[in-house]
């Protein structure tokens, strides 16, 4: 038979077990939170400029981009969706090319000039691509459009810059702004509510003032 | 995410030393496969060395009238380049097919060659993968396996090379060119960088530890109608099911390197004797010994009709 004493120890045992699965439970699902499990330093100081702004950070080396932004600069235009750089939700400019920020970690940009939707624009000063969105109804429930309009403005740069797509006919001529190069080069950014229609009229609005 | 160690290098040589010498180290560029990877703890490195400042970015016309590629050279930037739109449209091509916007401004092309592959059983950590850890078995043999492969495939691993750009490096014989951790350099054929899965599907290449890839070499322009078909589940941002790199000429021989089917990048130079009598007998040689599943068999077909329409687009 137990001691009242041992079934106490061990009842306290139990719940000092149950907090620490709680504990790696959380760190697993955050990805950045801190724990140290060699001796090499596991966080890094990185400066770089973000809407203009210079940043200093020092961070778990296992933070994202995105993580950075969010949790650390508290820019949370730039949502996470999968997390896995498949729909694109995350997309931000890294020197004016459009990168899944989920997918590189944030220590790697040093130096480096990265532009949120906080930077190309604000609630008083919409970006055009943001206006075109809101005239042409480009979106549901919003939580993919500061994806969708980072990602279309660099996009646009790109097609400017000549780079060609899956559906350029001839890679040799100049690049295109059509319906079918918008919705091809846009694939990396997934709307759930479906309102790709839209969005291309928004994107085309945008190239035609810009031409 | 485990943790880990982060350094940044600025010579080659730094960083072949410091993969080879620090345990569980593995070199970061890109990282959209890798950290993809690093979040489900399917890869685990304790140290990561950052080769983003290597400054091997360029594209430089080689001696021999080819392009040496620097590692470091974006998938955008590739398939954007005046040279290998021209000359490799091949190249140009396939990767245009691969990944997404976002993703080939980041992904490398060394880092392109040796990512991993994207059987669904080698992400679900919950599931066995001779893969992943070895001889817990596949899970894919039984499995969902209508993405896997038909050829070269083993009892152990039916895993099969997700890589468009590979396809076309194959078919266009692109050099690999390396720095070892002692210094030394090598060149390896594209056709032997990747190794079958045999019963050690968890070793993919033959680069050695701390074995760094500085650049991809091509070799002068091989002509010819170059075509990159790509079969696959939807229109845009999606792997291959079967992909076919073709660069026929005029008489109508040439090279064909398939994507889709197999470990690596698939090609058979004696498969490439019978293109003149046409696809079926391309397809025949290419995928002798093939061991399909019930779910996979599909691509059998499906090599043919690609390949066909192939030839049909060649000949204008």
């Amino acid at each position: 038979m137990q001691s009242p004493g041992a079934l106490e120890i061990s009842r306290r045992d139990l719940l000092a077990a149950s907090a620490a699965t709680v504990t790696v439970a959380s760190a697993h699902s955050l990805g950045h939170a801190q724990t140290k499990a060699t001796t090499a330093p596991q966080s890094t100081k990185v400066t770089f400029t973000v809407n203009g702004e210079g940043r200093e950070l020092q961070l778990d080396n296992r933070t994202t981009l995105l993580d950075a932004l969010r949790e650390h600069l508290h820019l949370t235009g730039t949502k996470k969706g999968c997390d896995h750089g498949q729909c694109g939700a995350c997309t931000v400019l890294i020197d004016g090319r459009r990168v899944n920020a989920c997918l590189t970690l944030a220590v790697m940009h040093e130096g480096d000039s990265i532009t949120t939707l906080e930077g190309l624009g604000q609630p008083e000063n919409l970006h055009p691509m943001q206006a075109a969105f809101v005239k042409h109804d480009g979106f549901q429930c919003g939580y993919c459009t500061p994806g969708q309009i980072c990602s279309s403005v660099a996009m646009l740069e790109e097609i400017k810059a000549n780079i060609p797509s899956h559906v350029t006919v001839d890679l040799t001529a100049p690049a295109e702004i059509t319906p079918a190069e918008i919705r091809e080069r846009m694939s990396g950014n997934i709307c759930r509510c479906g309102a790709y229609s839209n969005i291309v009229e928004a994107i085309t609005e945008v190239a035609g003032r810009k031409a | 995410m485990r943790a880990f160690s982060y350094e940044r290098v600025s010579s080659i040589e730094a960083a072949a030393r410091a993969a080879a010498t620090t345990d569980g180290a593995k070199f970061i560029a890109g990282g959209t496969n890798l950290l993809d990877l690093m979040k489900l703890e399917i890869e685990t490195p304790t140290h990561l060395v950052d080769v983003n400042g290597l400054g091997l970015d360029s594209i430089e016309a080689t001696p021999e009238g080819g392009l040496r590629i620097g590692a470091l050279v974006r998938n955008t930037d590739l398939a954007a380049d005046e040279r290998v739109r021209r000359d490799y449209a091949l190249l140009s091509r396939a990767l245009l097919a691969g990944a997404s916007g976002q993703l080939r401004n980041r992904a490398t092309t060394a880092g392109n060659l040796l990512q991993r592959t994207r059987c669904p059983y080698f992400y679900d950590t919950n599931q066995p993968c001779n893969k992943r850890q070895p001889g817990s078995g596949c899970s894919a043999l039984a499995g969902f396996s209508r993405q896997l492969a038909v050829v070269g495939v083993s009892d152990a691993c039916i895993a099969s090379h997700p890589s468009d750009m590979a396809v076309a490096m194959r078919a266009l014989d692109a050099v690999v060119e390396t720095v070892r951790a002692d210094g030394t350099k090598r060149s390896i054929p594209i056709a032997d960088l990747h190794r079958l899965p045999g019963d050690t599907p968890h070793v993919e290449h033959v680069l050695e530890r701390g074995e760094l890839i500085t650049a991809v070499v091509l070799p002068k322009p091989a002509g010819g109608e170059q075509i990159y078909r790509k079969v696959r589940d939807r229109a845009s941002y999606a792997f291959a099911l079967v992909s076919v790199g073709a660069v026929v000429h005029p008489d109508g021989t040439g090279r064909v390197a398939v994507g889709g089917i197999a470990p690596k990048p698939w090609r058979d130079e004696a498969a490439e004797k019978e293109l003149a009598n046409g696809a079926k007998a391309v397809a025949a040689k290419l995928l002798a010994g093939a061991r399909p599943t019930e779910q996979n068999a599909f691509k059998l077909t499906l090599v043919e009709r690609a390949l066909s329409a192939v030839l049909v687009e060649a000949k204008g």
